[in-house]
């Protein structure tokens, strides 16, 4: 008697966890290009500027070049109300720990970008201080190069970024 | 008139003066290690002199080159008398050890620490001699010429990254190639 309640339960379960996923992606197939339509249009900065491309980045979010035609023009100072987090500048050695733990702090969901050839690579600092690119501390989504980037390869790269964010899948529910 | 704290150092300390030169109006005066602390406060209190402001510290690495092997150097400049000096000193690399001249004058705290940091000099009677711009853990002195130039020791395990072939840096089917 118990052994058929459990199986009982089991099959229920089954058709229940189906008839979930079988909702939740109807739904994010629905949502999904809306909710990343609106994402990639509200990106929130969070500059780690470590470098004299911080000069740039500065530029580039000036009036002139204007980066808040793209709605990211908003810089939070802390990483937990960020969801873009700009690596600008050198990332040495004794930084690297610091930036993971930025990183880590900033909630889900999140983009990188590595701004510059020397949070790309480590440029042409291939010593004993720099990290050889900002990739072998955390994920990077977009890489600009240039020593430092003019500010159209800096929205050209957003713009990287947020094509990338539109066609993105499975960051709804999750 | 530059050439007037050389003359003095000269007469003052006579043989503890191993060498001085004169070039392009920069002043050097190669003192003997003991003798440092001594020669340097003479500098700093003669009314002559007064050299009261510390410019540098930094040091050279004549590794396999020249002996003793590290060369510390020290910059001064007398506000009071428009002049400049350069003092420097050699020591050995089984014992890198030298007096501290920030007891003397205290902005040469952080050019020593640096020097500690980067050469591995110890100056005595520094008040705070450590690691300045590398940090605590890392081994070795970077700066020393014996130090593999890219030898990296990170301090968090890095992300595995596919590195772009390069000719410094073959695919690794590149190197088995005959």
């Amino acid at each position: 008697m118990r052994d058929e309640e459990i199986i009982h339960n089991e099959v229920l379960v089954t058709r229940k966890a189906d008839a979930e996923s079988w909702l939740r992606t109807t739904i994010e197939k629905m949502t999904q290009p809306g909710i990343n339509w609106s994402r990639k249009y509200s990106l929130f900065n969070y500059p780690f500027v470590t470098a004299c491309c911080g000069m740039e980045f500065m530029s580039v979010s000036g009036p002139r070049y204007d980066i808040s035609q793209y709605g990211a023009e908003f810089p939070r100072f802390s990483p937990r109300q960020a969801d873009l987090l700009w690596i600008v500048g050198t990332i040495t050695q004794k930084q690297a720990p610091i930036l993971r733990r930025v990183w880590e702090q900033m909630a889900e969901p999140k983009w990188a970008i590595a701004f510059g050839v020397c949070a790309s690579t480590g440029g042409f600092y291939d010593n004993y201080c720099t990290v050889q690119g900002a990739d072998r501390v955390i994920p990077i989504d977009v890489y600009i190069p240039g020593c430092p980037p003019r500010p159209e390869q800096i929205l050209d790269g957003l713009r990287l970024l947020m094509d990338k964010i539109q066609v993105e899948n499975g960051r709804v529910m999750v | 008139m530059s050439v007037l704290a050389l003359e003095k150092l000269k007469r003052r300390f006579g043989d503890d003066i191993i060498e001085t030169h004169s070039n392009l109006g920069d002043d050097t005066a190669y003192v003997k290690t003991e003798r440092l602390l001594e020669i340097a406060q003479f500098l700093k209190d003669d009314p002559e002199l007064l050299f009261d402001m510390p410019i540098d510290n930094t040091a050279v690495d004549w590794w396999q080159r020249s002996e003793p092997r590290f060369e510390i150097i020290w910059h001064f400049y007398s506000t009071m008398k428009h002049q400049r000096i350069r003092l420097k000193v050699r020591v050995p690399e089984d014992n890198p050890v030298c007096a501290s001249l920030t007891p003397l004058w205290p902005g040469l705290d952080w050019h020593e620490r640096e020097t500690w940091d980067m050469y591995g000099i110890r100056f005595t009677g520094h008040p705070n001699l450590k690691r300045v711009l590398m940090y605590e853990e890392f081994v070795g002195y970077p700066l020393r010429k014996d130090y593999p130039i890219t030898k990296r020791q990170p301090l968090i395990e890095e992300r595995l990254v596919r590195d772009v072939p390069t000719q410094r840096n073959p695919p690794p089917d590149m190197l088995n190639r005959p």
